[in-house]
């Protein structure tokens, strides 16, 4: 096994120097998710300005992989409309449960195509999609129905 | 240093050659170092070979039916309980098989609710509004939450001893916690997480004396050092056939003799009656009245020979051989800058999971690069959330010896986590 491939410089990156974090005020929804098989947490909160994805604020504690994570989809999603910060959700769930066998495509995914090497390892699909859950639930509790749909985490 | 003679008693290369799995490779070839025998153990050839002659040969519904087969998987089954019951010195009869553990606290917590609409005989095992059921801040989920629900069903309440900051039980406080008003006292026998070893007597002898029922997780000491449940006087017990070199799927709830007796059933059904009208039934005698249904054999069987297994090697050298582990294991980490022991950092009155934090590395982090190093270690809170909450971490690394690893895989641990360290660019 190769460690490099699945902790890559952009995961370590984003792990030790996360972006977005922190909670913030005002926010629409929040959502507390947690790993029960290791106790990983965290709380995100998401701002709307209309149809736009204005702010996700989060704090927690975790793997590199949950919390690279976290950080990465506050560089996806803030500033992008609703649909387009869903559409981007979806395609890292297929990713990071795909095996191995999904093949990112950097657009849309930017950073997030360095978790290609988490998806070979079942046990930490849950850590990867923790924040990105989080975030579905959040608009869920902001009003945003469409949110309910699509991805889950196991 | 007198003690070599002893320390030569069990032979771990010859302990190796039983288990097939140990020879195994992992992550491109590298060779397997199990430290996860505190979750499950491996299993010895004579296991496997008792179990699969057990199914070519005699499969068949227990205590049911006339026809020879019947009679073999009866006697098979019975068999096992006798060898299981001698190996922690009870009486057959006071051996029930169950899944799991899990499944053994569960029978007690239930039978104890359904004391409430039982007989006059099971009034002791009735539980209600100011009574209280005492646990420790130890337990593994398993011998915690089935008693918060006790309490929830029943209007009971939940208290618990605390545990000190190096990780032993905090009994200052016994003559509050235990009281008149307790019903139940239940701990741990060893902790799955610290290492931990209780000494049940002065909690067995202050239960006695208020009359509370005592229930011992016996999961981490059976299968790891010479325990007999008579001696310790605990009521009740359980412990896993799958952390003892047997399979999953069957597990042990003990239980004295006379409180079996009296104790209503959990789970009703097949072969745990004694006569069935439609209005009406009548149960059987324990310990059949807790094994409703076709029981699991070929696993029943496959115990036994784990029990005849350990029995041969002795629980004694078992013991002593997971002593040197500890040892060597608290001192290779010990040394370790940023590596903190989470429990006692030394071997006294302590058993063979060790477990650590890694100061700047995420347990889940540590645990994938051992995993790449070939090193099976749990990461997590290993089921005793409120436990680590108590010790000020989210969750801990776990490694946790048996009779068939060396010291040489605590070396290649201890390497593992320097190597761990190296990755992620912390400790010197």
């Amino acid at each position: 096994m190769n460690l490099d491939a699945m902790y890559q410089e952009i995961i370590l990156d984003h792990y030790k120097n996360p972006h977005g974090r922190g909670l913030r005020e005002p926010f629409d929804g929040e959502s507390y998710q947690v790993n029960p098989t290791c106790g990983d947490e965290l709380q995100l909160r998401v701002r709307l300005d209309g149809e736009q994805v204005a702010d996700v604020s989060y704090t927690g504690q975790g793997c590199s992989i949950s919390q690279a994570s976290a950080s990465v989809l506050t560089d996806l999603v803030v500033g992008r409309s609703v649909d387009e910060a869903l559409s981007k959700l979806a395609a890292f769930t297929e990713l990071v449960k795909g095996r191995g066998k999904v093949e990112p495509d950097e657009d849309v995914l930017e950073d997030g195509v360095a978790f290609a090497g988490v998806a070979k390892y079942p046990a930490r699909v849950k850590c990867a999609l923790l924040g990105w859950m989080a975030f579905k639930a959040a608009l869920v509790q902001a009003g945003v129905d469409k949110a309910r749909e699509g991805a889950e985490i196991s | 240093m007198t003690a070599t003679p002893l320390r030569a008693a069990l032979d771990v290369a010859a302990v190796r050659g039983d288990f097939p799995i140990l020879t195994r490779t992992v992550r491109d070839g590298k060779p397997l170092i199990y430290l996860d025998s505190g979750a499950t153990s491996q299993r010895p050839r004579q296991v496997l070979e008792a179990e699969r002659a057990y199914v070519e040969r005699s499969n068949s519904a227990v205590h049911r039916g006339a026809h020879q087969l019947a009679e073999e998987a009866t006697d098979a089954y019975e068999h096992a309980r006798e060898r299981v019951a001698a190996f922690v010195g009870v009486q057959p009869g006071e051996v029930v098989f169950t899944k799991n553990a899990t499944e053994g606290v569960n029978l007690v917590a239930y039978a104890m609710s359904n004391a409430a609409t039982a007989g006059k005989e099971a009034e002791r095992f009735r539980v209600g509004e100011g009574d209280e059921i005492v646990v420790t801040e130890m337990e593994h989920h398993a011998n915690l939450v089935p008693w918060q629900q006790l309490c929830q069903r029943t209007g009971a309440t939940l208290r618990w001893f605390g545990v000190t900051d190096d990780g032993r039980l905090d009994l200052s406080d016994i003559d509050t916690l235990i009281t008149e008003r307790t019903k139940v006292v239940a701990f741990t026998h060893q902790s799955n997480v610290l290492g931990t070893v209780n000494d049940p007597a002065p909690l067995v002898e202050r239960a006695r004396r208020v009359g509370a029922l005592t229930v011992l997780d016996a999961c981490q000491s059976v299968p790891h050092q010479p325990v007999n449940l008579r001696e310790l006087g605990a009521d009740f017990a359980v412990f896993s056939g799958h952390k003892m070199l047997g399979p999953s799927g069957v597990g042990v709830l003990y239980g004295r003799r006379e409180l079996l007796e009296a104790m209503p059933p959990f789970l009703t059904g097949g072969s745990m009656i004694e006569t069935v009208t439609m209005e009406r039934s009548t149960f059987a005698p324990p310990p059949q009245r807790f094994e409703a249904g076709v029981p699991m054999t070929s696993q029943t069987v496959g115990l036994g020979a784990a029990v005849d297994y350990l029995t041969k090697i002795g629980m004694g050298a078992v013991a002593e051989h997971e002593k040197q582990l500890t040892e060597a294991a608290l001192s290779a980490l010990g040394e370790i800058d940023g590596v903190r022991i989470v429990g006692p950092t030394t071997a006294d009155s302590r058993g063979a999971a060790v477990s650590f934090v890694v100061d700047g590395i995420h347990p889940h982090d540590v645990g994938q690069v051992l995993d790449s190093l070939g090193i099976a270690v749990r990461v997590g809170h290993h089921c005793a959330w409120p436990l680590h909450r108590r010790m000020g971490i989210p969750a801990s690394v776990r490694a946790s010896f048996y009779l068939y690893n060396s010291v040489h895989e605590v070396e290649a641990l201890a390497a593992g986590v320097r190597e761990a360290q190296r990755f992620f660019g912390v400790g010197k």
